[in-house]
């Protein structure tokens, strides 16, 4: 699936950035004594360090091992987990952290209801917690997704996409996100093993930002992501992200410090009046707003909301996810038959991204969106984003499983069999 | 944490709301109030929006008397007629999604117990018969066989009052409500055995037609739930309305439904047992001391 060459080029800039040294800015923890190991050796370093400037090391590891080292990173709480191909294997890996002391709570709860409820819980109670699931895993548990936002709870849901029944199928293919888009939280896509790492451990401090307080989800595309091998730089483990500070927050916790109070932040508003409807209604704005609030993070962050190579092409592949290896090479490709390509990235998809996609396509001729998903949902967001929409080719896609050659990706460029 | 968190600036009291100072000077918190003091001091409870009569609001006061520790207590609950009540609470509620009320509370427990380790934390889940015994089910049940430290209370009135009058699980068989439009066809759910079953440290069932029982069944469940595991209160608290209880007569009917099948029976599992019967003594014990100084 990958282009090993310019994954790892890219990789190699990323470490040889890394010169400035463990400049540890600790606030409580002192420094590790040498009898420590594990968990109990870790400090706590500012975001900025371990995400952006802390020395790191290429190992070569399937996404759900990226992800497991992300959350041991990540100071988390309380995970609640519950199988589902193809995510059963990250969480596992959670529960072994688990065991070994780098979080403090973790059970296998009853299904998705049970645990995307409890997760609920969790974050009302001022702690940082995780999940993951799949599919139809999310599909089950999205009554209390699209929740979290309007209740202002931030935590990380991981989601590793994968086919939604019927008929039954555990492929690869990305239609859930298409369910996940308008329920108010962030959607981060990574490309590959990487970004799962990168985009996981930051998704936490985006969340909890204050100015934010929202839950964060990280897509990636199962298999090609989570069982497939990739190379992943990272920092030692013997640092960790500061805890969740919740009352820096822009609601007040659900713990009852501060009697005599009576806070329902979650209460029905349901009375038919103008104060009810003008207070849902701001509700929600407000929390669309906190999504674009969440963009000058996610742009420290992730290294900018969009990558765009090749700026100046006439023709401007867009895409998120597995299909960005597979347009990388179509790009280079494309360079050999003495065709002008480029690709825009797109890192999230809430916030999207549509100044910076106008910006980078505007000088295109043709606009490109593959796709590993049957009803194209991003070839819509990029319709309804970029002008003179006529420029955008909604595909080609591929689903419930199949891959994407480049050469799919180059006929639609070319507009002829290749 | 103290009724000092939050402290109004000298001068500044005066011009806050007269049911926040009277909360704050006379109110339930850092203090166990009793029945008998009822109409005497600030309740955490006083105006909401139920019908006449409502017997699940009469309950709703007792129980925000009884609770053991009112300034550390957040209550859960969901869709239906007592979250009208429960919001209107001088305590923080969460209002989840539908049938999700012990799946949250699973997780906002163990949230709080990470955060305070010192303080315990009670969470009490309280909602109605739909909410638990219906769409709640799933998540009423994996709580228990998990252990959840957290108390879950059944407002039980039969039936979906706040939909309008739907049949419930815990209808009784063949009465006659919307969506069982030839009576229902099967018994009422056997909440009580299924908690036993499942490892329920303590349970009751109880109707409220003795205050002082009431307020002291949901201390005990709120004590043991802390330090034991899960408790389950199973209310009788009619709804007047679908039923055409007339408002004079619901505490007769709520007296008529205790004697006909709905007395009060508690169980304890041994290790329940066990720690009640050692508090009960340490208490008693603590008692004597302090009259005899």
């Amino acid at each position: 699936m990958k282009d090993g060459v310019k994954v790892e080029e890219k990789l190699e800039q990323k470490t040889s950035k890394d010169k400035a040294g463990p400049q540890v800015v600790s606030e409580k923890a002192p420094a590790p004594q040498e009898e420590l190991k594990g968990a109990a050796a870790q400090r706590i370093v500012d975001p900025d360090y371990l995400i952006l400037e802390a020395p790191r090391k290429r190992e070569f590891i399937t996404g759900s091992e990226a992800a497991k080292e992300a959350i041991r990173r990540a100071n988390v709480d309380i995970a609640i987990a519950y199988p589902i191909t193809p995510q059963s294997e990250t969480m596992q890996q959670v529960g072994y952290l688990y065991a070994e002391g780098y979080i403090k709570d973790y059970y296998r709860a009853e299904e998705e209801i049970g645990v995307m409820g409890a997760i609920a819980g969790a974050s009302r109670a001022g702690v940082r917690s995780l999940t993951a699931t799949a599919g139809p895993g999310l599909m089950r548990g999205i009554e209390q997704i699209a929740s979290w936002p309007g209740g202002r709870l931030p935590s990380v849901l991981l989601i590793m996409c994968r086919v939604v029944n019927c008929p039954l199928a555990i492929q690869p293919d990305n239609v859930e996100l298409s369910y996940i888009l308008n329920c108010g939280g962030i959607v981060l896509h990574g490309e590959n093993q990487q970004d799962f790492y990168d985009y996981s451990l930051a998704a936490f401090m985006i969340g909890e930002k204050p100015e934010v307080t929202l839950p964060v989800a990280v897509a990636v595309d199962g298999f090609f992501v989570t069982h497939a091998r990739g190379w992943v730089s990272m920092p030692a483990e013997d640092i960790k992200l500061p805890p969740r500070n919740c009352y820096h927050e822009s609601v007040p916790m659900m713990d009852n410090e501060n009697p005599p109070i009576r806070i329902s932040r979650d209460a029905p508003i349901q009375k038919s009046n103008f104060i009810s409807y003008q207070m849902h209604a701001s509700w929600q704005q407000e929390v669309f707003a906190a999504q674009e609030r969440a963009k000058k993070w996610i742009n420290r962050w992730l290294g900018g909301i969009i990558e765009v190579v090749n700026p100046k092409a006439k023709t401007m592949i867009v895409a998120s996810g597995a299909a960005v290896s597979q347009s990388r090479e179509a790009v280079r490709q494309a360079e050999e038959m003495g065709l002008d390509v480029g690709l825009v990235k797109i890192k999230s998809l809430r916030p999207f991204p549509a100044q910076e996609l106008i910006e980078a396509t505007d000088h295109a001729d043709k606009i490109i969106v593959p796709e590993f998903n049957y009803v194209g949902w991003l070839a819509k967001e990029v319709k309804s984003t970029v002008g003179r929409n006529e420029r955008v080719f909604a595909g080609p896609r591929v689903f419930g499983g199949m891959s994407m050659p480049t050469e799919l990706i180059l006929e639609a460029i070319t507009g002829s069999n290749i | 944490m103290s009724l000092e968190t939050i402290k109004p600036a000298p001068g500044f009291l005066d011009y806050l709301p007269k049911e926040y100072q009277d909360l704050i000077e006379d109110g339930p918190f850092f203090q166990q109030r009793k029945v008998s003091e009822l109409g005497s001091f600030k309740e955490a409870i006083e105006e909401h929006p139920m019908c006449a009569g409502c017997a699940m609001t009469l309950f709703i006061r007792l129980v925000y008397l009884g609770l053991p520790s009112l300034e550390h207590s957040v209550i859960i609950g969901t869709a239906g007629c007592g979250r009208l009540a429960l919001t209107q609470g001088a305590v923080p509620f969460v209002y989840g999604n539908y049938g999700d009320t012990n799946c949250v509370a699973s997780g906002l427990k163990r949230g709080l117990d990470i955060r305070f380790k010192d303080t315990p934390k009670d969470v009490i889940v309280m909602a109605g018969d739909g909410g638990l015994a219906d769409i709640g089910f799933h998540g009423v049940m994996h709580s228990w066989f998990r252990k959840e430290k957290f108390t879950t209370i059944m407002l039980d009135n039969e039936v979906y009052g706040n939909t309008g009058g739907q049949e419930s699980g815990m209808t009784q068989k063949g009465m006659i409500l919307k969506m069982a439009p030839t009576g229902k066809k099967f018994e009422k759910m056997d909440m009580l055995g299924l908690a036993k079953t499942s490892g329920v440290a303590y349970t009751a069932r109880i109707a409220p037609t003795n205050p002082t029982r009431v307020v002291n069944t949901i201390r005990k469940a709120v004590l043991i739930a802390r330090e034991v595991g899960p408790t389950y209160i199973q209310a009788y608290t009619s709804c007047n309305i679908e039923y055409a209880i007339p408002t004079p007569k619901v505490m007769d009917d709520a007296r008529d439904v205790e004697k006909d099948r709905y007395g009060f029976l508690e169980y304890f599992s041994d290790e329940a047992k066990e720690y009640w019967d050692r508090s009960e003594a340490e208490r008693k014990k603590a008692r004597k001391e302090q009259i005899k100084q």
